[in-house]
């Protein structure tokens, strides 16, 4: 029995010491990652310009490495509004950061995942020998978005830029009618299918049997959590930000622990009457940045860095923008984990992005489901879903706030930090974005 | 090709209307295997869920509900035990079936009848059922998901309150009109209450579906509930269940008052209920509609003015009036011959879209399209939204241009209507491919042809076609009268060979006629009928002949009304004659349609086949148009000048002179208003006739389905053969020997005819 034992603990140790570096691959790491607070949109950043926000999370990058700006090799950035006047918002911010004028710097979009893709477009040009160094994060903007004439006004003011003489102009001029003049408003709004992705949400909720008491629950969940966290001083990825005019900022103001009875209260804010997501179970409007630093595991230690977590296995998966629009996760999860090697029990801890409770809670159950792994993934069984207790501790975007292109590297360095907290080995980021897309990384926390 | 562009018609009439809406009734009839089990109860069954009872409808014996004599009676039972159930406090009304909520009345069972009278007691009881309903101490709501039609939209409506789910296959409407009779249990009372009169004529004339959106719009359900994706359980699966969440909750709401059955109404609506206070406006109303409804059915019609007199008896006399005349007006309808023929053609139009030839070994998924003119473009219109990948080749750019923009219009004035999204519509115009060149075609399953009609250049095309070909690929001639096995003289493969003969404008005209030679094998005619069906095609499957079955039929037609024109008879006079009879487009304006040098060249080709036999006016008389230059409405002349922008259309003075040189002198023996009618109409339905005596058409179904849906044979005759059996082929003989003793064989009555007359008890439909 002495002899099974050890081997037992042989086995557990050999098992809790398995690192999942492939040969021949470059081990990519994590060295910091750092986000402005996460603030409701229309709020104390409401006078800014989207490149203000990121300017501030990338000075406060390089303010908490004191990285030598010259040895940054490229920027990649994310955001999903794109405000027209800053359209590669990555280099505007990057100069307006003090980053040197040699460093290349690209915008990336992929709604929700934005940073997701932008922080493994990094891994990607340093697993290719391409670069040590990259910087990589996201912003979003929602005080302020582009609205623009409509399409019969906007035609009418291009022709008359062309319009010679005085008569031509005042000719465009009088076909100006008042249907001219309404605007056109941007909507969180899938294209294809003109769903807008609350009611998607709640179609979906229903799909699963989600219930309203339930994505209440849940919601109520992520915002005690971010209210501990917060008060703990856990959310350390925060850079305080000093807004013209204003107030140094350096908490997130969107964590309000309800109770029950009054998040009973509101109305469903999409499907109506019998609809089940509220205003108070989905993510809001929110304005904030992020940004990490990415590098090679060699050149960070040959600068003296430590690092914080090893970038493992990512995927992006993509299904029916209609009926499947948020269940990313579901689809990701499996999949991510196959190329690690890993089980969903090897995993100490999960960072999901909850678009909405009743999107998590949907995807927690399509996980937990035979039927739906079956019928519409196509696997021989469910992955299994994550154990609540290690799964989004510190709470998430329903609480914190979830500025679409930023949130990805939230995601990952709130990982980072829980593993090294909690002495964890894996963690597990997934996240579902716009056009049925979905996103999922194995992240390797560095040994102590 | 023939191209009966009936509905490119300025005017188009709502007879076509008609006969499309017709199709879109798929489901409305069912045979009713009375499994009549004393103990447990098949078709409704409930379960109490708190407070609610929910009551399940689902006939087992069928893929659709409907209201059977035996579905009534236990509804009746079930309903009896809901009301004296202290326990449930209100009930939902919801189908075990996923697209089918109600789909009607019971149709054998008012088939079945033998009088009026046993079918105003059917309404009566179905009255007094729906009135028990509405007037239910408990509410119930009906959770409507699928179609909800005819008795089962006037079971919903007599609940409290509608839910309905967004699917497109959740559809309202009461298509009664279109069997030839009237929505008659409590139908024609109800809806001028809910919707209003305007919207009340509109659906109970027309008979057209009404999605849920608008349905909400107008009033007709109280709330929508949005379809699921997968979840835990398939879509539909858990759509119902959700449906079936929400109709509780409405219900529970219903009785705590939380939900208000009567709404506020809003500021149009109380303009329009002031407005409609006046008698002399609802007369004015009834005018109207009266007036349209004869204009349209030239009075051929007895249902829609009977709708009319039940909707203003309720309305003017009180409800007790309005239900005793509809009860009545029922009886006295499906006893109607009308009613009859429009039931035949749906019963006739539900076999025409089964496919008799078994399933084909190889399903068509790329099917390519020779010619992208109206025809060719037609074809890719429809099978381009079904799934197949469509090639669609021409020989010239701006052919090629003109066809993709068909297509492109086709789909984007669906975009327009909000049938389909943009985003539908692009994915559904990335399945096709246009191009010069025969590439691709090796991977093609079928080619159509849609070029010129000359034997020589479909042989030429048959050969090219075949070399680039796979083996199993079937090569499909949409000719309109040139025989298939002249055609498959050219290929390697007849066994291959089939004749696919669509009508134009393709996407609205319903008919696909199929012809087979002797060669063609059964595997080849079971992949064109799915192809057919697939496309949405009522489909006639015949054999080969010049000018197949329909082309056939038109032909001596055409060839009457081109004397009848050379007699005197003005191209306006021509028209109203045939369309007083019933058909949709009068003989003048279809001859433009279709072109009147296709007229003439199919003239010339069936006059050399079939001898003087097939003659008439003088074919001399439409070279002569041809030469002017009046080929019909597509140059802008023929027996009527057509101007673009202008709906109405006068005759062509030039063709005076034309028809001058041509003039017949009438015999006034056999030129009455009605012997003209009778000449055209007598022609068409003898030369049917042979075409079933001589083994071209299969069954008498199928040829009162072909001459119905594809060149507009009167539908409430129900198809010559029908209007044989209902008119009597004894007193049709006799008026064609007197037109015979005028004009000679071309009304000798064929053989099959004469059989018919000799013994009246031989009848084509039993």
């Amino acid at each position: 029995i002495l002899s099974l034992i050890t081997t037992c603990l042989v086995l557990l140790t050999a098992k809790s010491k398995k690192t999942l570096a492939k040969p021949g691959v470059k081990n990519v790491v994590l060295v910091e990652g750092v986000r402005t607070p996460f603030l409701q949109s229309g709020t104390t950043y409401a006078d800014l310009m989207p490149h203000d926000l990121a300017r501030a999370a990338l000075q406060g990058l390089l303010h908490r490495t004191g990285f030598p700006k010259e040895a940054v090799d490229y920027i990649v950035y994310g955001t999903v509004i794109q405000e027209v006047k800053t359209s590669n918002v990555a280099r505007e911010a990057a100069l307006g950061a003090g980053f040197s004028d040699r460093t290349p710097a690209h915008t990336v979009t992929m709604a929700c995942i934005s940073s997701n893709q932008a922080m493994t477009t990094a891994v990607g040009l340093i697993a290719a020998g391409q670069c040590d160094a990259v910087v990589a994060g996201g912003v979003e903007f929602m005080s302020d978005v582009p609205i623009r004439h409509s399409r019969k006004m906007r035609k009418t003011m291009l022709s008359l830029n062309k319009a010679k003489t005085l008569g031509a102009r005042l000719s465009l001029l009088g076909s100006i009618r008042l249907a001219h003049l309404s605007p056109e408003l941007p909507a969180v709004a899938e294209f294809s299918t003109a769903e807008t992705m609350g009611h998607s949400a709640d179609r979906l909720a229903a799909a699963f049997g989600v219930s309203r008491q339930e994505q209440d629950e849940f919601a109520l969940r992520s915002h005690t959590l971010a209210k501990k966290a917060q008060d703990e001083g856990l959310l350390s990825d925060i850079v305080g930000f000093k807004v013209p005019g204003k107030d140094i900022v350096s908490k997130d103001n969107g964590i309000r622990p309800s109770t029950m009875e009054q998040m009973a209260k509101l109305k469903p804010a999409f499907v109506k009457p019998h609809g089940t997501v509220t205003a108070a179970n989905s993510s809001y409007l929110t304005d904030g940045a992020s940004a990490v630093l990415i590098m090679s595991e060699e050149k960070a230690l040959a600068m003296g860095y430590k690092p914080k977590a090893y970038l493992r296995d990512f995927v992006y998966v993509s299904q029916d923008p209609k009926d499947q629009l948020l269940l990313g996760p579901t689809y990701a999860t499996p999949k991510v984990l196959e190329r690690s090697g890993l089980t969903l029990a090897d995993i100490d801890v999960f960072e999901f992005h909850e678009a909405f409770a009743g999107q998590i809670l949907a995807n927690l159950k399509a996980m937990e489901s035979d039927w739906f792994a079956q019928n519409c993934m196509g696997r021989k069984a469910k992955v299994g879903a994550p154990p609540l207790d290690k799964f989004n501790m510190w709470g998430g975007s329903l609480s914190l706030g979830h500025p679409f292109a930023a949130t990805g590297c939230r995601l990952v360095t709130t990982v980072a930090h829980r593993l090294k907290k909690e002495g964890g080995q894996y963690g597990l980021v997934a996240a579902c974005a716009a056009g049925g897309q979905g996103h999922a990384m194995v992240i390797e926390a560095y040994p102590q | 090709m023939l191209q009966c562009r009936f509905f490119l018609n300025g005017y188009v009439l709502n007879m076509c209307l008609f006969l499309y809406l017709f199709t879109l009734l798929t489901s409305l009839c069912t045979l009713s295997f009375c499994l009549c089990q004393k103990t447990s109860r098949t078709h409704v069954n409930y379960e109490v869920k708190g407070d609610v009872a929910v009551v399940r409808i689902n006939d087992p014996t069928s893929k659709v509900n409907t209201l059977s004599v035996h579905m009534q009676k236990e509804m009746a039972e079930v309903l009896g035990e809901v009301w004296s159930n202290d326990a449930v406090k209100s009930a939902v009304l919801i189908s075990s079936k996923p697209g089918c909520f109600i789909a009607g009345a019971d149709i054998n069972m008012i088939q079945a009848c033998k009088s009026a009278e046993e079918v105003t007691y059917i309404s009566q009881e179905g009255q007094k059922m729906f009135e028990k309903i509405e007037k239910s101490p408990k509410p119930i709501v009906a959770a409507i998901n699928g179609s909800c039609l005819g008795g089962g939209l006037e079971f919903a409506i007599a609940c409290q309150y509608r839910v309905a789910t967004k699917s497109k296959k959740t559809v309202l409407g009461t298509p009664e009109v279109l069997l030839g009779l009237l929505p008659a249990a409590g139908g024609t009372q109800r809806l001028p209450k809910m919707v209003g009169l305007p919207s009340a004529f509109d659906m109970t004339l027309t008979g057209r579906n009404i999605r849920a959106d608008k349905a909400k719009k107008m009033g007709l359900v109280h709330q929508l509930v949005d379809t699921l994706g997968p979840g835990l359980k398939g879509p539909e699966e858990r759509t119902m269940e959700y449906l079936e969440e929400v109709a509780i909750e409405c219900a529970r709401g219903i009785v705590n008052k939380k939900i208000p059955l009567t709404k506020e109404k809003g500021m149009m609506q109380k303009v329009q209920d002031y407005v409609m206070s006046f008698p002399f406006v609802r007369n004015q109303i009834y005018n109207t509609v009266q007036k349209k409804v004869m204009k349209q059915t030239k009075g051929l019609y007895p249902a829609p003015l009977n709708i009319i007199d039940c909707v203003k008896s309720g309305v003017e006399q009180g409800s007790d009036a309005g239900y005793l005349a509809e009860s009545q007006n029922f009886g006295k309808l499906a006893m109607t011959t009308e009613s009859k023929a429009l039931i035949g053609l749906y019963h006739g139009q539900v076999a025409c879209k089964k496919n008799r030839f078994g399933v084909p070994e190889k399903e068509v998924k790329t099917l390519a399209i020779l010619g992208a003119g109206l025809m060719g473009a037609g074809i890719a219109q429809v099978t381009v939204d079904k799934g197949i990948h469509t090639i669609m080749k021409d020989t010239t750019l701006e052919g090629l241009n003109r066809g993709h923009q068909q297509v492109y219009k086709g789909l984007n004035d669906k975009t327009k209507k909000k049938s389909i999204t943009s985003f539908e519509r692009d994915t559904t115009l990335s399945n096709l491919t246009g191009q010069l060149d025969y590439s691709g075609f090796q991977n093609a399953d079928m080619v159509i042809e849609a070029v010129f009609e000359d034997i020589a250049i479909k042989h030429k095309v048959i050969k090219e076609v075949e070399a680039v070909i796979p083996p199993h690929c079937i090569f499909a001639s949409n000719t309109s009268a040139l025989p298939i096995k002249d055609i498959a003289a050219a290929s390697k493969r007849p066994e291959k060979v089939i004749g696919m003969h669509y009508f134009s404008p393709v996407d609205k005209m319903q008919l696909l006629e199929i012809i087979t030679t002797d060669k063609t094998s059964k595997d080849t005619t079971a992949s064109a009928v799915a192809v057919g069906l697939k496309q949405g095609k009522i489909i006639i499957v015949v054999g080969d002949g010049p000018g197949f079955y329909t082309t056939r039929c038109l032909a001596p037609m055409l060839a009457e009304a081109v004397r009848v024109l050379q007699e005197g008879v003005d191209p306006k006079k021509l028209d109203s004659l045939t369309t007083g009879f019933g058909f949709p487009v009068g003989a003048a304006t279809l001859a433009d349609e279709v072109g009147i040098d296709v007229a003439a060249h199919v003239a010339e080709d069936l006059g050399k086949a079939f001898g003087p036999r097939l003659g008439g006016g003088n074919p001399e008389l439409l070279k002569t148009m041809v030469e002017k230059g009046f080929k019909g409405r597509k140059t802008g002349k023929g027996c009527y000048v057509y101007q673009p922008g202008l709906k109405s259309k006068e005759v062509n003075m030039e063709l005076n002179d034309i028809l001058e040189s041509f003039k017949l002198t009438p015999n006034p023996a056999v030129s009455s208003d009605s012997d003209v009618q009778y000449r055209l109409v007598s022609r068409f339905v003898n030369e049917a006739v042979m075409c079933l005596q001589e083994g071209i058409l299969a069954n008498p179904v199928e040829g009162d389905i072909g001459a119905v849906f594809g060149l507009g044979f009167p539908p409430c005759l129900g198809g010559p053969f029908r209007f044989v059996d209902t008119f009597g082929a004894d007193k049709l003989v006799e008026k064609m020997r007197r037109f015979e003793d005028v004009y000679g064989n071309q009304f000798t009555p064929c053989p099959l005819l004469l059989d018919h007359a000799k013994d009246p008890s031989k009848k084509f439909h039993k």
